[in-house]
């Protein structure tokens, strides 16, 4: 089950893997996959996290690539959890991601985790316009039809008494802001003030998970 | 015959005071390697752990470390200082006396290893700090002695494990050190003999004579408590009458919760105005300390306290011991009986106040053992390996080490004695690499071997990172509270789930007052004053005690009675309304009770099998539920029952018990639980996988939890027989899941199942429902509340018509 719903005039569907489709461009948008957050992890001298973390992202991409067919790719930012470290995962997992770009129109967004080249194959831009939408990492307070990742927005909601949270898309009548995809990746509720003050009163979560459905933004 | 040096026997004589038995064969058996005493508190049982350290050191002592004092509480560590000075100082005793603890100040500690006093009283947390510096055989060198205070507490966790390997490390860099154990009165003396001595050597155990039995009662009062509910705010009279008529009363209970509402309530009765304070774990130290400075001055009539007043400390002047609650372990119950009357050989007084009726069964039982003088207590098994790869790591802090000399060295602890090298080796992969099974960042490891077979940290800097995740209590999350403004004022702390559930004008209790919810800063809860005289929010959570399963035992028994002379006539008749509403639960059958409540159907199964049996019991009849489809949302178990709560009502049980069904597919469904998760992330923060500080910060445990889980989930799809992974198991099993019991539970009862449909709540499941440690079942009972929600939603907000789903 996915969740169809316009935006800008352009109809979207939301995936439960937190993937956004838009069937119309053949296009697959993720965003924040912080492939390589363990190795980076292991680099600073703390405890070696289960190096299981790039698989396991690439794994439902790909599903997600596979059940959309979808020929064009945009990685909205925050691709790499650091510049220079995708030239330090193992080299099955280098191969697989070429793997799934053999083919496809792919573009690398700018992140704050991975500004710049990131010496793997694709286009890498700062922003990317497609008819009515713009997509870059982090949301501008001003543009319309803009759609951006980075806050890894997470919805809480109170069910008879126990508490659900799940990652979602934000959204209303400006901007839409896509979930954190990669493995290890926290999130931040929508109550919090930075998503509170950039989403307007009448904005949405989509939430991910078996069955995506939206309701009013909790704040 | 040994005899005390003159200045020493001068100050007994001028005391009036003749050195006890066992204090004297302390003095005698000193040089054994290790000795283990077993007193009752008030026995002298701390000056007869000193006393062979003070005689060594005499009146003009060198310098140099002789004696290390480890205590579990900080504020015994403090109080043992104060109280052992007073001989010191009389007798004219040139000994330096010092404590450490978390909250000695970063200057008198660097000091200290400098210069180290004869005696240094810790912690063992502090102590395994201290084991982690470079320095460390400087500052421990010709250490000859250390006891061990209240081991009987320590022995109980994890604490007592990371102590004994620490210790190990002390064996090794001071050869001859002795080894001393203070324990209360404890079922089994010789396991915690074995677990204080170095093994493989032997342990002498010398106990005193355990004095008069206590005089314990329960507190009759003629309000009934009332059936349900944790407050005995219906005692609130009958226990100031009490404190009006003793000098000073120690008012104990199980939860800071609990003492929070009844310090409230008290209050509001106090008409006296007599000086009343509260003191609990959660309390700004500050006040912790005011308090604790008023009741050594005597100022103070009565203190409502929690387990922090719990170990030991001696108060001086305490008269009257009450006990709030039922005190669901008897030991804990006649430790706590100690705190009265100190002097030897007079007996204690205390009171229990029961807080509804099922506790005063509980506390008629918990009576009926302490005069059978019946002691319970649970086996532990083997040393947990997550407190061994944590101790390796501030093994390698300390500075190089040989693979084999460490595993020598670990294994004289006598938890870890049977520990084989195979087990040794993966907790060191585990420290160096992370022991995947996917070798992915070796050149980033953590230890790595140099060429001369030594292990030693790749980056030094990690070292910090280390110590500051030393430690093996499982706190839960909290967060500080402060008055709003600038410079608010401190308060206390309280549960960061708990603080996730204010709303801003929500009121609650802390420190006795009521504060207004203003909002959260920078993790710091603000609040305001607020002149309400009931506060909105009731509580907040508290630790879970387990009543020993001897208790469970004693309780069903009493269920069959015709009638209940021993019983307040309220209670027996409580009990007789429940045979005649539902039934009580008898031995070789299992009672089974469902109704509505609460907007969910739930399910109370009465096995009396113990807290782990039970919990066991709900996680394997929500997997069927699940499984049939009867969309469980979560379950909780106490000694006695287990009730669980869901969307749909069960109308015949038996096909739930069929326990072939039950064990199959169970390993999955037990995977996927909050209780393999919470253990998880326990262990794996314990053996430095999660860090809980860094760089002075203290991570969100919100944050916490999440990354735990997503581990946890990530390890369980790529690596499920990872270290961690075999350790949660390991875990698991030993402290919360019991499936043999289970079996023998099925076995006892065979078909005898009583199954109840009411239409209401039961007098005996009413306290279920106030039970902490609920665990949730996450299946399709989400989905299906999602789904209603989101519908009530979209409703009311008006914008179901705008999207359909595709």
């Amino acid at each position: 089950m996915s969740f169809a719903f316009t935006f800008h005039e352009t109809p979207l569907v939301a995936l439960p893997s937190g993937a956004l489709h838009w069937p119309a461009r053949d296009l697959l948008v993720v965003s924040d996959l912080h492939f390589g957050k363990s190795a980076r992890a292991a680099r600073h001298g703390g405890a070696a996290l289960p190096p299981y973390d790039t698989r396991d992202t690439l794994l439902r991409l790909e599903s997600d690539l596979t059940t959309t067919g979808a020929s064009h790719v945009i990685c909205l930012g925050d691709s790499f959890d650091a510049p220079e470290i995708g030239a330090a995962l193992p080299e099955d997992e280098q191969l697989w991601i070429t793997r799934l770009q053999a083919g496809r129109d792919w573009t690398w967004i700018e992140g704050n985790h991975d500004p710049g080249p990131i010496g793997i194959g694709g286009t890498h831009l700062a922003q990317r316009a497609l008819g009515p939408l713009v997509f870059r990492h982090i949301a501008t307070s001003t543009e319309r039809g803009e759609v951006s990742g980075h806050y890894h927005p997470k919805a809480r909601i109170s069910l008879r008494g126990r508490t659900l949270s799940r990652p979602c898309f934000l959204v209303d009548d400006k901007r839409l802001i896509l979930p954190a995809y990669g493995a290890y990746t926290g999130g931040l509720d929508t109550g919090a003030h930075a998503l509170s003050a950039l989403m307007q009163p009448n904005a949405r979560a989509i939430l991910t998970g078996p069955t995506p459905c939206a309701i009013p933004m909790p704040r | 015959m040994t005899t005390l040096p003159p200045s020493l026997q001068r100050w007994f004589d001028t005391r009036g005071w003749q050195i006890h038995p066992h204090q004297r064969e302390m003095l005698e058996r000193a040089g054994e390697p290790a000795l283990l005493l077993i007193a009752p508190t008030g026995g002298g049982k701390t000056l007869a752990g000193f006393l062979p350290t003070l005689v060594e050191l005499g009146e003009t002592p060198p310098p140099g470390l002789h004696t290390l004092y480890v205590s579990p509480l900080k504020a015994l560590a403090a109080d043992i200082k104060r109280n052992l000075r007073i001989p010191v100082e009389e007798a004219g005793l040139n000994i330096r006396i010092e404590d450490r603890t978390g909250d000695t100040s970063s200057h008198a500690k660097r000091r200290q290893r400098g210069d180290p006093p004869h005696i240094l009283l810790t912690t063992p947390e502090s102590l395994a700090l201290l084991t982690s510096y470079e320095d460390a055989p400087r500052m421990f060198a010709g250490l000859q002695r250390v006891v061990v205070d209240e081991i009987h507490a320590l022995a109980e966790s994890k604490r007592g494990d990371q102590l004994m390997l620490a210790l190990a490390r002390l064996s090794t860099l001071c050869p001859g050190l002795r080894r001393v154990g203070l324990s209360a009165t404890v079922d089994d003396p010789a396991a915690i003999a074995r677990l204080l001595a170095r093994a493989p050597d032997p342990c002498a155990i010398l106990t005193a004579d355990p004095g008069p039995d206590p005089d314990i009662r329960m507190l009759v009062t003629d309000q009934a408590p009332p059936w349900s509910g944790g407050g005995a705010a219906y005692a609130i009279p009958a226990v100031l009458a009490q404190v009006r008529a003793h000098k000073t009363t120690l008012i104990f209970h199980n939860t800071r919760a609990q003492a929070e509402i009844f310090f409230h309530n008290l209050w509001l009765a106090n008409d006296d105005a007599l000086p009343i304070g509260i003191h609990h774990g959660s309390l700004d130290r500050l006040q912790r300390e005011k308090v604790e400075a008023a009741m050594v001055a005597g100022q103070l009539r009565a203190i409502v306290c929690t387990g922090s007043l719990d170990l030991g400390i001696d108060w001086g002047d305490v008269d009257l011991v009450i006990q709030v609650g039922a005190p669901k372990n008897v030991k804990r119950l006649v430790q706590r009986i100690g705190r009265a009357n100190h002097r030897y050989n007079a007996p204690s007084k205390a009171l229990l106040v029961p807080a509804n009726r099922f506790e005063v069964v509980e506390c008629v039982a918990a009576l009926d053992a302490v005069k059978a003088h019946d002691l319970d207590g649970e086996p532990r098994g083997p040393g947990p390996r997550d407190v061994l790869c944590q101790h390796i790591l501030i093994a390698a802090c300390a500075g190089p080490f040989d693979a084999d000399a460490l595993y020598g060295e670990m294994t004289t602890a006598g938890a870890y004695a049977t520990l084989t090298r195979p087990q040794f080796d993966d907790c060191l992969q585990f420290c160096a690499t992370g022991g995947y099974a996917l070798r992915a960042y070796d050149r980033w490891q953590r230890l790595l071997q140099r060429p001369d077979g030594l292990w030693q940290l790749r980056d030094p800097r990690s070292a910090a990172r280390i110590r500051q995740n030393i430690g093996t209590i499982q706190d839960t999350d909290t967060l500080k509270v402060r008055w709003r403004g600038r410079g608010g004022a401190p308060l206390g702390e309280i549960e960061e789930t708990f603080a996730a559930s204010l709303t801003k004008g929500d009121t609650f209790l802390i420190g006795g007052q009521i504060v207004r919810y203003e909002g959260l800063r920078e993790l710091v809860v603000e609040v305001s004053r607020d002149p309400g005289k009931k506060p909105k929010i009731a509580t907040f959570m508290g630790t879970k005690f387990a009543t020993s399963t001897q208790l469970s035992a004693r309780i069903v028994k009493m269920f069959q009675q015709d009638i209940w002379p021993d019983l307040p006539p309220h209670t027996a008749q409580w009990l007789a309304l429940q045979r005649k509403v539902s039934r009580l639960p008898e031995p070789g059958r299992l009672l089974i009770e469902s109704f509505p409540h609460d907007g969910r159907q739930q399910l109370v199964i009465y096995g009396f099998a113990g807290r782990n049996a039970m919990q066991t019991l709900g996680l394997l009849l929500t997997k069927r539920m699940e499984e049939m489809g009867l969309a469980p949302m979560g379950f909780v178990a106490t000694d006695y029952a287990t009730l669980i709560w869901g969307l749909d009502a069960v109308i015949d049980p038996a096909p739930l018990f069929d326990l072939d069904a039950l064990e199959s597919g169970l390993e999955g469904w037990l995977a996927g639980n909050a209780v393999m998760k919470r253990t998880f992330r326990a262990s794996a923060t314990i053996a430095g996988l999660i860090e809980r500080n860094l760089g002075g910060q203290r991570k969100s445990g919100r944050q916490a939890t999440m990354s735990s889980d997503i581990l946890y989930d990530t390890l369980l799809k790529y690596d499920p027989d990872h270290l961690l992974m075999q350790i949660t198991r390991e875990e698991a099993m030993r402290g919360l899941v019991d499936f043999a019991r289970i079996r023998e539970m099925a076995a006892r009862v065979g078909g005898r199942i009583d199954h109840v449909t009411l239409d209401r709540v039961s007098p005996l499941a009413a306290p279920l429902f106030l039970e902490p440690g609920r665990v949730p079942v996450r299946g399709s009972a989400d989905e299906r509340l999602l789904a209603e929600e989101v519908a009530r939603l979209m409703d009311t907000s008006g914008l179901s018509d705008v999207d359909t789903p595709d």
